[in-house]
């Protein structure tokens, strides 16, 4: 199933309140990406792996998503000595390769391997159903929330859809090539797969309303603030203070 | 719950039923056979007022019933079970799904935890509850799906092919499972053992009429 790679584990960080990690994860991501100071940045990241160590993420899904981020990261940052004005290092013919530039890109790395692998920690160890009721339980737009769990629910449906079809394709021949008939068997395959999600919708809105449906949700589970989400709350509070803090009032630059 | 001389159409399309005329009392099982594409299932989607017949009336606990929102009134009082589960299963977790119905119905959360408990209980699927819908199998899904008919009482069950594509093994228990309920019923089925087990008259829907078999009563 899709987004449900880290989710299985018993670590701490598994077992805190997901509503408490939602916020925590934002809170950190907002201060993190707006924050320009090396120190603080470099802070971050250090907080970002030892939470991820404390989460105990599998090696090899985190690796390849920190590698699909960090391919578009480190071309920005190889290229960006070349636009920023600073202090030379290298000549390439007569553009400077600049110090500053390489300290921003640097900077950028750094900031968003931070938040990746926060959001990673946090969210990711979180079943998606239950992120949705955590997202109730702090009030977001009940559309926004049923939008998602609607989808991680019918999702999967569409891919088996969509796989029936391009099998059923496959064994009466079908080659996918550049030719016209290509094109328009894939069109064919696409609307098809378009209408019989429209239907689909339509039945699942009959069933809905045949069980009384009136435009509302409700949320039966119910999640209990232990000790430890306190723990994690005030860490959080004191974390994002601290980063701050060291962003905008520490004197020394 | 009584249909008479009821006709219907789908836009543009040349007429699915053209005086249909049906009659259901209390604990009454009725089985309603046909050839595929001739409207069975319309029919069952006419009786919830998910369609609403260009032609003739629909009777529901003694009412003539047109507008939605007579129809609304009785939605909990007809469960129609779909022929397609995944239709039927939209929320995340079975005890959610089950207890939608009843919380519509407007049960405080603790009853709809508890009918919710008891309606699993009674069908077999204890400690389902927090099992999530899309990871069920294809038998767990239509069990699932019948609870959260039951789950809201109705008294009449109308059941949308409840077997096809099942193993013999889940037939079997949703054959035990029918029996015990107290409901009446009409059943949508191509399997002719499975609708001699649990329905007592059969209804042909041929030519855009419903007639009554010519088997009679069926139960042993």
């Amino acid at each position: 199933m899709v987004c449900e790679t880290y989710f299985s584990g018993n670590s701490v960080v598994h077992r805190l309140d997901p509503r408490a990690k939602l916020v925590a994860a934002v809170a950190f991501s907002a201060v993190v990406a707006t924050s320009y100071r090396t120190p603080v940045l470099i802070a971050a990241l250090a907080l970002a792996i030892a939470l991820a160590l404390a989460a105990g993420l599998p090696a090899g899904p985190l690796w390849r998503r920190l590698a699909a981020v960090n391919a578009f990261v480190l071309l920005a940052a190889a290229l960006l000595p070349f636009s920023t004005p600073g202090a030379p290092l290298v000549w390439v013919g007569s553009v400077p390769y600049t110090v500053e530039g390489l300290v921003l890109g640097a900077r950028i790395a750094a900031k968003t391997n931070a938040i990746v692998l926060v959001v990673t920690a946090l969210l990711s160890t979180v079943e998606i159903t239950r992120l949705g009721h955590a997202m109730s339980h702090l009030r977001l737009p009940s559309k926004l929330i049923h939008l998602m769990l609607m989808t991680v629910r019918y999702v999967d449906l569409l891919h088996h859809e969509y796989h029936r079809l391009a099998t059923a394709m496959k064994v009466r021949g079908f080659r996918p090539r550049a030719t016209l008939h290509t094109y328009r068997s894939l069109g064919n395959l696409v609307g098809m797969l378009l209408v019989r999600s429209f239907d689909r919708s339509q039945r699942i809105v009959a069933a809905m309303k045949c069980r009384g449906f009136n435009g509302r949700f409700y949320v039966l589970d119910h999640f209990r603030f232990a000790a430890r989400d306190a723990v994690f709350a005030v860490l959080t509070v004191l974390v994002t203070a601290g980063l701050l803090v060291g962003e905008y009032a520490w004197p020394i630059r | 719950m009584e249909l008479s001389g009821v006709h219907f159409a789908y836009d543009g399309a040349s007429p699915v039923l053209a005086g249909a005329d049906f009659r259901l009392d209390a604990g009454q099982r009725v089985a309603v056979v046909g050839p595929t594409g001739s409207g069975k299932t319309t029919l069952l989607h006419l009786m919830v007022g998910l369609l609403r017949p260009t032609a003739g009336t629909i009777r529901l606990f003694g009412r003539a019933r047109h507008e939605e929102s007579e129809f609304a009134e009785v939605r909990g009082r007809v469960g129609l079970l779909f022929q397609d589960a995944e239709d039927q299963l939209f929320c995340p977790t079975v005890a959610e799904d089950v207890a939608f119905g009843p919380l519509n119905q407007g049960k405080k959360r603790d009853e709809a935890v508890e009918i919710v408990r008891r309606t699993l209980a009674s069908l077999g699927l204890s400690g389902y509850e927090d099992r999530v819908t899309y990871h069920l199998s294809g038998g767990e899904k239509r069990l699932v799906s019948l609870a959260t008919v039951l789950a809201m009482e109705p008294e009449i069950l109308l059941l949308d092919e409840p077997t096809t594509g099942l193993d013999e093994r889940t037939v079997g228990r949703i054959v035990a499972i029918l029996s015990h309920l107290p409901q009446a019923m009409v059943v949508i089925s191509h399997q002719k053992d499975f609708l001699r087990q649990v329905t007592q008259t059969t209804v042909h829907l041929r030519d855009r009429r419903l007639t009554p078999g010519e088997t009679g009563p069926a139960a042993p």
